[in-house]
C-alpha cells in the first residue's frame, strides 16, 4: 500500500500544473467582450485562476510528500 | 478524555448551533434573493455594477470565505473559541440586517451596489470564522466516543439554514404578493428579520463560557504564538491540512453543493419547474433527510468517519447523472399527451408576463409558455408545473441526494477537530473546511457551465465536475486516510479531576 500511496504522489504532484494550464487555456478561450454570462468576462477568471494557484500548489507538495513517503503507514488523525 | 455532562453539553450544542443556523441563514438569503439583488443594485448594462456584481458573487465565496477562516481562525487560538465566534455572529448579522436597509441603486446610484458588494464580503469573513468556532467548541466538550454525534449537531445548521432561509423567503412572498416582494420592498424582510434572529443568538453565546480545553491551554500558558506559522509552517501539521483538503473536505464540497444548490437549479432552469413548487421539492427532500446528519454522525463513532464519508462520495460519483437524468425526464413534457391547448391573457406564472399558451396534459402536468418581445429580442419562458406523483418523485430523488451530503457533512467536524491539536485547531481546520465548501464547492455552477461549452455536451455534463472531483477526493481519502477515532483532542493538556472537566456554566 505505501508503494501505491508513493507512486501515485508523482500524478498528484502532476496534477497541480496541468490544473492550472487547463484554468488558463479555458480563461483565453472563453473570455470574449460580447459575451454576458460569468465565463466569458475576465474578472471571474481572474479571481479563480488567482485562488486555485495555491491549491494546486498545495496539491504538488502534497504529492511530493507522498512521494517521499510522508503518508506511509497508518495515518494518525 | 474529560466529559462534559449531559445537561451541560446539550445547552452548549443549542448556543453554538442557533447561531451557526443564523449565519447560514443570512449567508443563504443572499443568494436566493440574488436575482432581485441584481435588478435593484447591480442594473444590467452598466459596466461598473457588472464589475461589482460580479465580485460580489466571486469574491465572497472564493476569496473572502478562506481569509475569514485565516483571520478569525488564528484569532480563535490566540483569544479563544468564544469571543472569536461570538464576533462572527455580530459581522454577520449587521451585515445581513444593513443589506435589507440600503436605498436602490435607482435612489443613491452607484453607492448602492458598492455598499451591498462591502457587506456582502463581510458577509462571507464572518462565515469563513463562524463554522470552524462552533464546531471546535461542542468537541471540545464532548466526550470522545460520541463527538460524531454530538458535533454533528453543528453539521445539520448549514442545511437547516438553507430550509430556513427557502420558509422564510417563501412565506414573505406569499404573505406581501408576489408583485410587492419583487418589485416593491417585500424582498428586504428576510434580511432585516436576521437581525431579530441574531440578538437572541448574541444573548444567549453571551452567557457560555469559553472551551475548557483552550482555558486550560491559556492557564498553562501554551497558547499557540503564531498559530498560522504553526498550521502552514511545519510540515507536520501541513501535510495534515493538505490531507483534509484533498481527501475529505474538496470531495465533501461538491457534494453538498451539487445535491442542494445545483439540484435546485437543475429543477428550476433545466427542468423549468414553477418557482414555488420547485422550491418546495428542495424543501421537503431537506426536512426528510436532515436527520440523518446525526444518524451518520453518530454512527462515524461506531464504524469510523472515513467509511460513511467516502461512501457518500462513492454514491454521488456513481448516481449523479441517473438522478439528474430522471429528474430532467420526469418534468420533460414532450412524450406525454396533450388535453388541452389554451391562449391566456395577463399573469399566468410567478413572473411570466404573457400572453402565453397553457397546455394541460393528460397525467395533470400543466405546461406554461410565454413569449415576450423587448429591445434585447425575443425571449420565450417555459413553466412546468408538476403533478402530485412527479412532485413526491422529484422529493425522493432530491431526498436521496441530501442523504450523500449527510454522508459526508455529519461526521466531517469530528473528523477535522481529531485531525488537529488544540492549539491551533481553530486555525487548521477552518481553511481546509472553507476551500473544500467555498471554492470547490462554490465553483460547480461555473465549472458546470464552463463544460457545456465543449461541443457535444448536453444539460448533464456538467456534472462532470463534481463527479470528477469526488472520484480524485475518494482516491485519495481511501489511500491515505485512516479509519481510526482518535479519542484524545486534548494535546497534552492534564485534565482536571478523576476524568471530569470543569463544566461550562451558561
Amino acid at each position: 500500500m505505501d508503494k501505491i500511496k508513493r507512486i501515485l504522489g508523482l500524478l498528484w504532484m502532476i496534477l497541480g500544473p496541468i490544473t492550472i494550464a487547463v484554468l488558463i487555456t479555458s480563461a483565453v478561450q472563453n473570455i470574449s467582450a460580447g459575451g454576458t454570462a460569468d465565463i466569458h468576462k475576465p474578472l471571474p477568471w481572474l479571481i479563480i485562476i488567482g485562488i486555485f494557484t495555491p491549491i494546486a500548489i498545495g496539491l504538488t507538495i502534497f504529492g511530493w510528500y507522498a512521494w517521499k513517503g510522508a503518508y506511509d503507514g497508518e495515518i494518525k488523525t | 478524555m474529560a466529559q462534559t455532562p449531559a445537561k451541560g453539553i446539550w445547552k452548549i450544542i443549542t448556543a453554538s448551533s442557533v447561531g451557526t443556523l443564523i449565519e447560514w441563514y443570512d449567508f443563504y438569503i443572499f443568494g436566493s434573493l440574488s436575482t432581485i439583488i441584481a435588478a435593484k443594485f447591480f442594473p444590467a448594462g452598466n459596466p461598473t455594477t457588472a464589475l461589482l456584481a460580479t465580485l460580489a458573487t466571486f469574491a465572497a465565496g472564493f476569496i473572502v470565505r478562506p481569509f475569514g477562516a485565516l483571520f478569525f481562525g488564528r484569532l480563535g487560538d490566540l483569544i479563544g473559541r468564544k469571543h472569536t465566534f461570538l464576533l462572527t455572529l455580530i459581522i454577520m448579522g449587521s451585515s445581513t440586517f444593513l443589506i435589507g436597509l440600503i436605498p436602490s441603486y435607482v435612489t443613491i446610484g452607484f453607492w448602492a451596489p458598492l455598499i451591498v458588494l462591502l457587506l456582502r464580503l463581510l458577509q462571507g469573513l464572518a462565515l469563513g470564522g463562524e463554522y470552524g468556532g462552533a464546531a471546535t467548541y461542542v468537541a471540545e466538550h464532548s466526550p470522545e466516543h460520541r463527538r460524531g454525534f454530538f458535533t454533528s449537531w453543528i453539521q445539520i445548521t448549514a442545511t437547516l439554514g438553507l430550509f430556513v432561509s427557502l420558509v422564510v423567503i417563501l412565506g414573505v412572498r406569499r404573505l406581501v404578493g408576489v408583485e410587492e416582494f419583487t418589485n416593491g420592498n417585500g424582498w428586504r424582510y428576510p434580511f432585516l428579520l436576521s437581525i431579530v434572529l441574531v440578538l437572541i443568538s448574541i444573548l444567549i453565546r453571551l452567557k457560555m463560557k469559553e472551551s475548557p480545553l483552550f482555558t486550560q491551554l491559556k492557564e498553562e500558558g501554551k497558547t499557540s504564538v503564531n498559530p498560522i506559522k504553526e498550521s502552514f509552517g511545519h510540515k507536520e501539521n501541513f501535510k495534515m491540512v493538505l490531507l483534509a483538503l484533498f481527501g475529505a473536505t474538496m470531495g465533501q464540497g461538491v457534494i453538498w453543493y451539487t445535491s442542494q444548490f445545483y439540484a435546485q437549479s437543475f429543477i428550476l432552469t433545466k427542468c423549468n419547474v414553477e418557482y414555488e413548487q420547485a422550491n418546495s421539492i428542495i424543501m421537503i427532500a431537506l426536512l426528510l433527510a436532515t436527520p440523518f446528519f446525526i444518524v451518520f454522525g453518530a454512527l462515524s463513532d461506531k464504524w469510523g468517519r472515513k467509511n460513511i464519508m467516502l461512501f457518500g462520495m462513492l454514491l454521488g460519483v456513481l448516481l449523479y447523472r441517473p438522478i439528474f437524468q430522471q429528474l430532467y425526464s420526469l418534468a420533460d413534457t414532450s412524450g406525454k399527451e396533450v388535453v388541452t391547448n389554451t391562449v391566456i391573457e395577463g399573469q399566468v406564472g410567478s413572473n411570466m408576463k404573457v400572453p402565453a399558451v397553457l397546455t394541460n396534459y393528460t397525467d395533470g402536468t400543466v405546461l406554461k409558455v410565454a413569449t415576450t418581445t423587448s429591445s434585447t429580442g425575443v425571449k420565450t419562458t417555459k413553466e412546468v408545473v408538476l403533478n402530485g406523483n412527479t412532485k413526491w418523485k422529484m422529493i425522493l430523488l432530491v431526498t436521496a441526494m441530501v442523504l450523500f451530503v449527510t454522508m459526508v457533512y455529519g461526521p466531517i467536524a469530528a473528523f477535522l477537530v481529531e485531525m488537529f491539536p488544540t492549539r491551533i485547531r481553530y486555525t487548521s481546520m477552518s481553511l481546509p473546511y472553507h476551500i473544500g465548501n467555498g471554492v470547490f464547492g462554490g465553483l460547480v455552477p461555473f465549472i458546470a457551465t464552463l463544460i457545456t461549452t465543449i461541443p457535444g455536451t448536453n444539460y448533464l455534463s456538467g456534472l462532470w465536475y463534481p463527479i470528477g472531483v469526488a472520484a480524485l477526493c475518494l482516491v485519495v481519502g481511501g489511500l491515505y486516510l485512516s479509519n481510526k477515532i482518535e479519542e484524545h483532542v486534548t494535546d497534552e493538556i492534564a485534565i482536571k479531576g478523576e476524568g471530569q472537566m470543569e463544566l461550562p456554566v451558561i
